[in-house]
């Protein structure tokens, strides 16, 4: 064993570890950039260090947990997390994850149930895709319209896809304040949208995180960055059960847990601080970025391309976190210029 | 009163699911039967592998504490690098939806 393997106690192979940093890097850097686990980023670059796959799972939870914690803590300093939003909105995932996962067991005693399914996630992922570039593109006619016609009250971005002003005209009681996101609406809304991402969720058989971001914003309201940070709480706390269920079955490797926590740790700090200096739009637009390319992999699985979807899937977090780790370095530069200049940056909104 | 036992009832409800959020990260999982070789282990590698050779549900008490341990050490000695770098941490600069 050379310094650049290291041995892993249970399963007994040997990893090369900087390859499990690197990992732990790129997801804690997505991770806290967009406000998901990413475990469907984690199992490829697993499965290419030569990881034992009976591992794999349970192994990138933990990471998960731990990561999504670190990411929240920092978060939440920039009062990106509305935990009253987040508490409220676990009840309603909880109860969907449960009722989607028995519609797949009662499609399993129907017949195969996999194709379904795997189809089922990719038009769900393309339904996103398409709802963040449409959203995207509406908004910036929206900007350009208002420009030509010297409108000088409108916001910026403010013209792209908003269901949520009308979901908030539904008021069946009781009405609550969400202060840190700045919503006041019914409590059935966060409750029946995390119950339908709940549903999805569990008949997919993912975390959720892809899909509750995007209905955070669209259907709730909340502000991106709320969005993110609210979503990486509900994250973290599933993150650690499944940890602890993973374990008693025997399938989590701690060591490797703790090698891509170090790589996390630096990552997910980038990722949240990139927070600060990209606009809703950017991160909306990297997050349809990233969904594409777990659509693309999908695809590509379906068909038994699996070199051609690992190699999709690590190109663009690649590219990703590098885009990610630029943003952050340039707003931090520009930041400590400017403070150094004397210009002070206005108060943040959301 | 009433609220309260409805309050504690529905909390008490809604963790009694976690487990199946937690599980629907990934495939359906089923025990794994693994026994660590703990001949080539010494020192704390040791303990852990006979640990979950021997008694699952510490092992996994241990995983979850441990984690969490971690990304607390990780996540304020980040804090603390990060103080240093002269950003402010505190408020965003750029406002938009």
């Amino acid at each position: 064993m050379d310094i650049w393997t290291m041995h892993m106690p249970i399963s007994g192979v040997d990893i090369f570890w900087p390859g499990l940093l690197l990992i732990g890097f790129s997801v804690g850097c997505i991770g806290g950039f967009f406000g998901m686990g990413g475990a469907w980023m984690v199992t490829p670059g697993l499965n290419i260090l030569g990881f034992p796959m009976a591992f794999a799972i349970g192994t990138d939870i933990a990471h998960i947990a731990g990561k999504s914690m670190i990411s929240t803590r920092r978060h939440a300093k920039f009062g990106n997390v509305d935990y009253k939003l987040g508490v409220i909105m676990i009840v309603g995932t909880m109860i969907g994850i449960e009722m989607g996962a028995q519609v797949v067991m009662l499609l399993e005693r129907l017949g195969k149930v996999e194709s379904v399914v795997r189809w089922v996630y990719v038009a769900l992922l393309a339904l996103i895709a398409w709802l963040v570039f449409a959203d995207y593109f509406k908004a910036v006619k929206a900007d350009k319209a208002a420009a030509a016609g010297g409108n000088a009250e409108h916001k910026a971005g403010s013209g792209g896809i908003n269901w949520a002003p009308t979901l908030h005209k539904i008021k069946i009681p009781p009405m609550v304040h969400f202060n840190v996101a700045g919503i006041y609406c019914s409590m059935w809304l966060p409750i029946i949208v995390s119950w339908l991402t709940g549903v999805l969720a569990g008949f997919l058989g993912i975390g959720g995180g892809l899909i509750r971001m995007p209905a955070l914003v669209y259907f709730i309201g909340a502000p991106t960055h709320i969005a993110v940070g609210t979503d990486l709480f509900e994250v973290m706390i599933s993150g650690l059960y499944g940890a602890f269920t993973y374990s008693l079955k025997g399938r989590i490797e701690m060591v490797a847990v703790f090698v891509m926590l170090c790589g996390a740790a630096i990552g997910a700090q980038i990722g949240t601080v990139a927070t600060k200096y990209a606009k809703g739009y950017g991160i909306r637009i990297l997050f349809g970025c990233a969904v594409l390319a777990c659509l693309c992999s999908i695809i590509l699985k379906e068909f038994k391309y699996n070199t051609i979807a690992t190699v999709i899937v690590l190109g663009s977090i690649s590219i990703i976190s590098l885009v990610i780790c630029k943003i952050m370095i340039g707003g931090a530069i520009n930041e400590i210029r400017e403070k150094k200049a004397g210009i002070v940056a206005p108060e943040s909104a959301h | 009163m009433l609220k309260r036992m409805l309050t504690g009832g529905g909390l008490g409800a809604a963790l009694s699911l976690i487990p199946t959020l937690a599980m629907a990260a990934g495939d359906k999982a089923e025990a794994l039967i693994v026994v660590a070789d703990t001949r080539v282990l010494t020192g704390v590698q040791l303990y852990f592998a006979d640990l979950y050779n021997e008694n699952m549900m510490i092992f996994a008490v241990w995983s979850v504490v441990l984690t969490t341990f971690m990304g607390v050490v990780l996540g304020a000695l980040m804090d603390l690098i990060m103080k240093h770098t002269g950003i402010d941490l505190t408020k965003r600069s750029l406002v938009e939806h």
